[in-house]
This record gives C-alpha cells, structure tokens and sequence, in this order.
C-alpha cells in the first residue's frame, strides 16, 4: 500500500542574529499509511509544530523531501486541513461562514458550498450553532467549528496541531472520544491523520503509533506501536503499560542530555526555563512527603499534582541539573542534598540552593564574579544578553536570563533592576 | 469603544536611524518643490470669491453641508491612501524601511504649512477656476487624516496573528481575498478608531483652509471657515455665534449617522474574544440591519466580491518563502539614493538662493518661544484636567455625561470660538504675547480630559476597593493609586494634544479682528506671516523648523514617557 506521506530526512533551521542557523529539525523520517493516527509526541521547542507546518506547506525544509500521495509538498496542497492549538476562528465571521471558507476558495457553487457546509456543521455536532460568533462559544464549541471548517474540504490527511490543549480537561475528553468514534465508524471524510501533542495519554488514547522527537533538534527517537482495539479504556492495565513505557522512553533520553550541563565556558548549552522556585520546592516537598517518600513514579505524581507532562519535565530538569534529584527510568528520586533541601526551613533553603545554583549553573557564579569584581557591584543587562546571544537566539536568551534572575533573587545571591535593566548585588533596605 | 494611542508612538526607538534622515529629506524636498513652482507662478490669479460670502444665517446649511462634502471627499482620499500606501509598506520589506519613516515624519509637518506651500500649486492646475482651490483645500484635510490612518493600517497588517495567516493560507485563499478576509477585517476597529481622531482633528483644518491668503492669491470657498472669515472682517459677534451653531450641528450628525454605526459595527472585527464592556449601541445601525431594502443593494456587491476572491494573480498562488533578490534591492536603493540626492540638491539651491544663516536663526529663535507656550499651556491643562478627569472617571453616572461632551469638544474646531476671545483682546489691549497663547490649547486640552476619564473608568473596582480598605486617602491616594493608574492614558492625550497645539500655533499666534491684527512672538506667527506675504523661502523655513522642533520633542520626551507609562503602569 502507498503511503498518504512519506516524509525523508528533512531538516529545518533558523537564522540566528548571532550568525550561524538555529537546527529544529534533523533527520526526520515519517510515513503515513491509510487508515492510521499518527502521533508525534515531544516537548514544547522540540520541532513538532515546524513539522506540522512543512506537511502543511506553510513551510519548507533546508533539506529533506516530503511528498503527498507521491507528489513533492510545494505550498499548501489540497487535501491537507489543518487543526490548529488556538482554532483560528476568524472572529468577524460567523460559524457558518468560516465553515464555508475553505470551500468558497475551491471556487464551487454556492449551492454546494451551503449544503457542505451545513452537513460538516452536522457531523461535527454543532447544529443550531450556524449563526453564531466565535466569541460566543465556549471553547469546546470553537474548537468543533476548528474541526468542520477542516472537514469540509474533504481532505485526505487532517494535521492537529495540539488540538486540545486549550480545553479543560473535561471537555477535551469530550472531544477526543467524539471524534474517535466518528473516525472509527468511518464517518470522517480523511484517510489519516498526524497528531502533534505532549500529552502522553491522549497520544495513547487515539495514536496508532507513536513518535516520540528529542530536543535541540528535534528528531525521531523511538517509535512505539500503540496495538489496542478503540475505544480505549485508561483503566486498562495495557493502557497504563503503553503510558509507563512512554514515560520512561522520555525520561531516559532527558538524561543523557541533561547531564553535560558544564560545558566549557559559562554559557549553557540550551536555553534553561524559567521555572518559580514555588514549583521547585513543591515538587521537592511533594516527592519528598509521604507515600513516595523520596523516590516518585513521574506518571504517578504527575497525575498527583496534576500537572501535565509538558509542566512537569521543566521542573524536573531543573532539579537535576542543580542535583537536587536524579530522574531515571520514568522514576524522580531527591539526591540527600534534595532531601535536606525538603528539611531545611525557609533561609537554610535559601543557602542550599544559592550553593546548588553557583556550583552547578556557571552563568550564575559568573555573573556574581562580574558582580563582585566591579567597584560599583552593578552591570548591564545587555552584557550578559550578549553573551547569551552567541549560543541561543534572542528569545532563548531573554528566557535564560529570566530563569536566572528569577532563582538568584530567590536565592538572594543578585538583585534585578528592571527599570534600568541592571544587575547589582544590593537588595533594597 | 477603547482608547488607543496616538500611532506616532509606534516604537519605542529614540535615536534617528539613517532611514529617518532620508525621509526628512525627501519630504523637505517634496515642500521644497511645491515652494519653487509656486514662487515661479508669478500672475496672481483672479480672486476666486465670486459670490461673496453672506453673513445671513439662512446661507448657513449650504456652508455647512459644503464643508462637510469637503471632509468626506478628503476622507475618502485619505482611505484610497491608507489601503494601497500601508498595504505596500507593510508587504514589501524593501518599501517599508522608506515609507515607514516618511508616514512618521509626515505626521510631525504643520497641516496648515501644507496649505500654504500648495494652494497656489493647486490653482495652477485648474487656472482661473473654482476646482483648483477646492482640491487645495481638500489636500489640506487629507493631509490632517490620512498618515495617522496609514500608520494604524500598517501597524495591524504587521499584527495579524499568524495562525489567522496560516489558517487562510491553508484553505488557499489568493492573497487578495486574504486582505479583504482577514488582513482589512483585522485591520478595521483600530481603523474606525484613527478615522474618528482624524475627523476630529479635520474640521479646524478645513475651517481654515476655506480662507486663506498666500501672498497676492486669496481663496475664499463658500463654507462655515469662510463665513467666519468674513464675519471677522465684519466684527459681527452675532454671525461667529450663529456659525458655532451650525458646526455645532454638523459634528453631531458626523457623530450620529457615520461614526457611531460604524464604531458598533467594527466592534464585531475585535479580535479579543470578550464581549466589551460597554455594548456600543446606534440608531442607525440597527436600523441598516434591519432594512431589507439595503440588504437587497449589499447583495450584488457582496457577490461580485466573493466572485473575485476566487480568482489568484496569476503566477501568484500560494508559495514558499524565498530569498529576495539582490538586483531587485540593488536597483531599489539606486534609484532611493538619486530621489533623496535630487532632492537634498534642490534644497541645498532653495536654501542657497533665499535664506541666510541669520534668518535659520530668527526662525529657531521663534520656535523656541512657541515650544514654551506650548510646555506652559499643556502643563496647566494637565493640571486642571487630569484631577477634574480621575474625579469624573471614577463617577460612572458623572462620566457618561461628561465623556461625550469631552470628546465633542475635542472634535469641535476651536478656531471658530477664536474671534471671541481676540475680541475680548482687542477690546481691553491686553498682552498678545501672553493672552492669545490660550488659543493653541484651547481646542486640544480635551484630549487630555477624555483620556484621563477613560483612564479613571479602567480603574478596576478591587484596586479602588483595595485602596479604601487600606485606608489610603488624600495625597497619598493621588500619589500611590490615582495618578498611576491613569499615567498611561493621560500620556496619550497629552501627545494628541502637544501634538494639535503645535499645529494650532500656525492660526493662533495670529489673530485679526475687524482691521487690527494681533501678533505674538513665535514660530506659528513666523508661518502665518510669511503665507499672507507669499514669501516661500521663510514659509518653507518655518515649516522645516516646527517639524524639526516637533519630532525632537516626540523623541525625547513623548515616547520615552509613552513607554516608562506603559511598562511601568499599564493595568494589565
């Protein structure tokens, strides 16, 4: 059987002020058949959603080829609709009318543009909607019209960028069960779809198979086939080992790359995230209380604390990197510094981790050299933006530099003006 | 409907970049230009009153409905302008880095500067009759409405989130019917917004464009500017009254029938899903929508459009990104650097031939003693206004009264109530210097009192609640709650209304009554004066110099304040 897309070794990068290309995507390979829900799971920076955009042909790759139904990708190609995180309403039309878009650009009689639209806006479950304003609409509802105004056009293959990361969880659930009884029942006019998410259990839930992209750049690092009749029940035992093995596939390459954090020079390798000291101390106490006393199942206390897997690796990450915990195996167990950190009162954790902070992350011990070698202990912002700027791209740097900012006033190590954008290491008295 | 900021605080960058040279170059030299043609038009061209202006009330509907046609042919233009000028700035990366910087320059010239270097230009195009001062004065308005237009325009194209992009481009659409879709939609409330402010700023404009003298050429266009002018010469107190009557009126049917149905009805192009706050509401709309008859006339132009949307340019379809091409930017900038060094060359020989240093000078001079009119006038407006505008601002009962008639005033073209206030002048010999300064913030201080109410309204009840549970109260209050709060859009009135005093200084800084003629020492004055005498070298000087005072005063201090304000106490 022909693939609908067939995708080979494309890569995807973007220039840098600094000069040389940032790379987003290395070496991807993927092929999609009829009859099959793709799912290409990964943090958020990991590429995904540049990937979606070169199916779409909103985009094109440095080098690499991709084709659909065996014609090369060249602009956006009929019979790939797209699903977008936001929906992308257009405000100022009603549903009916952004239904109808995508069709009145066919160029087809007006007749059949109504009739189509109509029977999308029914399938979809949206009837008596036809009038309203996005803005009217809950998010459920704007993200079915999200969906009819893609199905109208009767693609072959749907992409869905995250499609339900902007709903609650209930309604998402609604969601997802509606359309993968519409698609198991075959009532959905595509043949295929490709679904970006970072979330595990959806991926689980509806994928028939699963990719799972690494960071910087991304890339293709375990496929994983998902065998399980739909519906899926999450209770089922089998559903949880799929989402086990996931989350440990993940975990296991987070640590190889978390490790060579001191590289030579100061500057880090990637961008860091600015993650609140609350979270981090949270998730010390958390893991730290009982039951887990210690040592925690990632899925587990995800689930515990309710966080998501995209919130829940940022956090992790940095309790690594400061080696306050160590994560393996889809396990995040403290390191006795951790562990003392969950002990200690609010200054003595102030201490353990301005320590933890100037040892492990060498930008900070540097910046509080430059800090305390100068006669005035202050300096520009932009001195170290600069520096910064030789690695990552502008955002990158901005985020960087407020991660850092953000734990060094926790740790009470420098102060931030933000006013006249400096550093300086007096705190106001 | 929200309040924006004035477009010409756009970005926050302070120091010129050479772009911003070129521009000023180019558009001196485009004054420069309009000056020569004129100076070499040397006939004086027949007087154009040909039926004198009445000073019968009864002849009063006519004037008005004639100005008014004036502004609406202007802003017509003016969107033309917006639509093809801004859509190509923001499109081609090439265009922009030049037209950008022109549009912000352009903002900065004297209005009234463009009347007087290009009323004699216009006559000549339609020798002898009445056409070529009509599209003088027209010019004129549209040189008052259509760079704020263009630069919001631009400003939204460069904003269009880009999912809404990628949406339409996804479904194909020719990029045609993406801008009429998506990019004009998107585009339109900030549009309505700046038509609004444009049309305000308009009447004083057209008010004084109807009659003016340059050198030995004297328009007079029947219109409510015109029976002012005439009723000046005639000291007739009771004509200046029933002419503040009829504008009176006019302005409210702008308000009623054209602004409010189309501020309702653009609110539906907000992009910010929550509903506002305030349900815009008009009369008139409803009643359109209602109307089967206007549905019946929308139809077939609804379709010819739709039609259209289906065709692409051909060769123009949907495309990847692609790397300029170098030739094509090569020839560009070839051809910017001959029209900029054209012009600095026909600058340097204008300047050469008619002006010394010492005049460059007298004029700086001037302008000075304007800038400080102007810092006076709007620091006392400011202080009058912006307790007067927290104290209505956070009475909502008091503000919906208030703020209509703050905006009315704003809208309202001082210049008509000017006579009276010169009367009073000339009637008791008080100082012009000093007393005719009032007149240049007479029409713009409230601008300021509008935008500090807004601001107070925006107070959100729990800060106000916040506040009188922690007891704070009297100075402290002004200084920790109210003032922050409304620092943001005080700025933005203060800018519209320095920005409207520098341009009012052109009629105010002179005023006539009956025979006499007052003048105050300044810049404005220094305009004025050269316009009456048709001496292009020193209008051109003049209007050289109040730009530059104008942008230098924006940079340095307007937009440094517009941007602390914003960051500092903008209520998220």
């Amino acid at each position: 059987m022909d693939a609908l897309l067939d995708i080979h070794d494309v890569r995807r990068s973007f220039p840098r002020p600094g000069g040389d290309d940032l790379l987003v995507l290395d070496g991807v390979d993927l092929s999609l058949h009829e009859g099959e829900i793709v799912g290409i799971l990964g943090r958020s920076g990991s590429g995904k959603s540049t990937l979606l955009r070169l199916i779409a042909g909103l985009a094109s790759p440095q080098h690499g080829t991709l084709s659909y139904m065996g014609k090369p990708i060249e602009g956006p190609a009929r019979g790939i609709a797209m699903v977008f995180q936001s929906f992308a309403l257009f405000p100022w039309l009603t549903v009916l009318e952004n239904v109808q878009l995508g069709l009145e650009a066919l160029a087809l009689p007006d007749k059949e543009i109504r009739t189509r639209a109509l029977a999308a806006i029914d399938l979809i479950g949206l009837d008596g909607y036809e009038s309203a304003y996005p803005r009217e609409l809950s998010g459920g509802m704007r993200q079915r019209v999200g969906f009819a105004r893609a199905l109208v056009v009767n693609p072959n293959i749907l992409l869905m960028d995250e499609p339900f990361s902007a709903l609650d969880v209930l309604t998402a659930e609604n969601l997802r069960t509606d359309l993968i009884e519409l698609w198991s029942q075959h009532k959905l006019p595509i043949k295929g779809i490709v679904l970006v998410t970072h979330n595990i259990e959806e991926a689980v839930q509806m994928c028939d198979r699963a990719l799972l992209f690494s960071t910087n750049p991304g890339r293709v690092t375990t496929e994983i086939k998902i065998d399980l009749p739909h519906p899926r029940e999450r209770s089922d035992p089998r559903f949880e080992d799929y989402v086990d093995r996931i989350y440990v596939e993940m975990t296991a390459r987070r640590i190889e790359r978390a490790r060579p954090v001191q590289t030579a020079g100061y500057i880090p390798e990637g961008p860091l995230t600015p993650v609140s000291a609350n979270a981090i101390s949270g998730l010390i106490e958390a893991v730290a209380a009982p039951p887990y006393n210690g040592a925690a199942d990632l899925p587990d206390i995800a689930g515990d604390l309710q966080l998501e897997i995209d919130e829940l690796f940022p956090i992790a990450e940095v309790l690594q990197m400061l080696r306050l915990c160590d994560m393996e195996g889809g396990d995040i167990k403290l390191t006795p510094t951790g562990k003392r950190f969950a002990d200690a009162d609010n200054n003595e954790r102030k201490e353990i981790f301005a320590r933890a902070l100037t040892s492990y992350l060498p930008i900070v011990a540097h910046i509080r050299r430059v800090l305390d070698e100068r006669a005035s202990h202050t300096a520009p912002r932009r001195r170290f933006v600069d520096e910064l700027e030789d690695k990552m791209t502008e955002d990158a740097a901005d985020e960087t530099l407020r991660a850092i900012i953000s734990w060094a006033r926790f740790a009470e190590l420098f102060s931030y003006d933000d006013e006249s954008e400096t550093f300086s290491l007096e705190n106001p008295t | 409907m929200q309040i924006l900021p004035p477009v010409s605080i756009g970005t926050n960058r302070l120091l010129p970049r050479s772009w911003d040279l070129l521009a000023g170059i180019l558009i001196m030299g485009a004054v420069v230009l309009f000056a020569d043609a004129s100076r070499e038009l040397v006939q004086p061209l027949a007087s154009l009153s040909r039926s004198p202006i009445s000073l019968e009330p009864s002849q009063l509907p006519e004037y008005a409905f004639r100005t008014a046609l004036r502004m609406l042919v202007a802003m017509a233009f003016s969107l033309v302008f917006t639509f093809t000028y801004a859509t190509w700035a923001a499109k081609s990366t090439r265009a922009g880095a030049v037209l950008v910087p022109l549009l912000d320059i352009l903002q900065s010239v004297p209005i009234l500067g463009f009347i007087s270097v290009t009323v004699v230009f216009f006559l000549s195009l339609a020798p002898g009759r009445i056409l070529g001062a009509e599209l003088a004065a027209v010019f004129a308005i549209f040189t008052s409405q259509a760079w704020n237009m263009a630069f919001s325009f631009y400003q939204s194209l460069r904003t269009v989130p880009i999912e809404l992009t990628e949406a339409a481009r996804m479904f194909r659409l020719s990029a045609w019917a993406r801008f009429w879709r998506v990019e004009a939609p998107f585009a339109l409330p900030p549009l309505v917004w700046n038509m609004m402010m444009s049309m305000s700023g308009g009447w004083f404009f057209v008010v004084a464009a109807e009659a003016i003298s340059v050198g030995h050429t004297t328009v007079v266009l029947p219109g409510i500017g015109s029976y002012i002018a005439a009723a000046i010469a005639a000291k007739s107190l009771a004509a200046i009254g029933w002419a503040i009557l009829a504008m009176l009126v006019v302005i409210l049917i702008f308000d009623q029938l054209l602004f409010r149905p189309l501020v309702a009805w653009a609110d539906r192009f907000r992009i910010d899903a929550e509903p506002s706050d305030e349900e815009s509401a008009s009369w008139v709309l409803r009643m359109f929508r209602r109307s089967k008859l206007l549905d019946a006339l929308g139809t077939p132009f609804d379709k010819l459009m739709r039609w259209t949307w289906r065709f692409a340019l051909p060769g123009r379809g949907p495309r990847l990104e692609r790397a300029p091409s170098r030739i094509g930017g090569l020839v560009w900038y070839a051809v910017l650097v001959a029209v900029g060094a054209y012009a600095a060359w026909r600058i340097s020989a204008f300047v050469d031939a008619s002006l010394g240093f010492a005049e460059v000078l007298r004029a700086f001079l001037r302008g000075l003693a304007t800038l400080a009119r102007v810092i006076v006038l709007i620091a006392l407006a400011s202080l009058i206004w912006t307790p007067v505008g927290i104290y209505v601002g956070l009475r909502p009962h008091l503000s919906r009264v208030v703020q209509p008639v703050a905006q009315f005033l704003a809208a309202f073209p001082a210049n008509l109530v000017f006579p009276v206030v010169v009367s009073l002048i000339v009637a008791r010999e008080l100082n012009p210097d000093i007393w005719l300064s009032p007149l240049m913030v007479l029409g713009t201080q409230w601008y300021i009192l509008f935008n500090v109410i807004a601001g107070a309204s925006a107070l959100p009840r729990e800060l106000r609640d916040a506040g009188r549970n922690l007891q704070v109260k009297g100075w402290l209050w002004w200084r920790k709650v109210g003032l922050p709060a409304v620092l943001p859009y005080y700025v933005t009135g203060a800018i519209t209304a320095s920005g409207g005093s520098w341009n009012a200084a052109i009629v105010a800084e002179v005023a006539s009554w009956g025979h006499r003629t007052l003048h105050a020492y300044g810049l404005g004055a220094y305009i004025a004066d050269a316009t009456s005498q048709g001496d292009f070298p020193k209008i051109v000087l003049g209007i050289v110099v109040m730009s530059f005072f104008v942008v230098v005063v924006n940079r340095l201090f307007w937009r440094p304040l517009y941007w602390y304000a914003e960051r500092k106490f903008r209520l998220a």
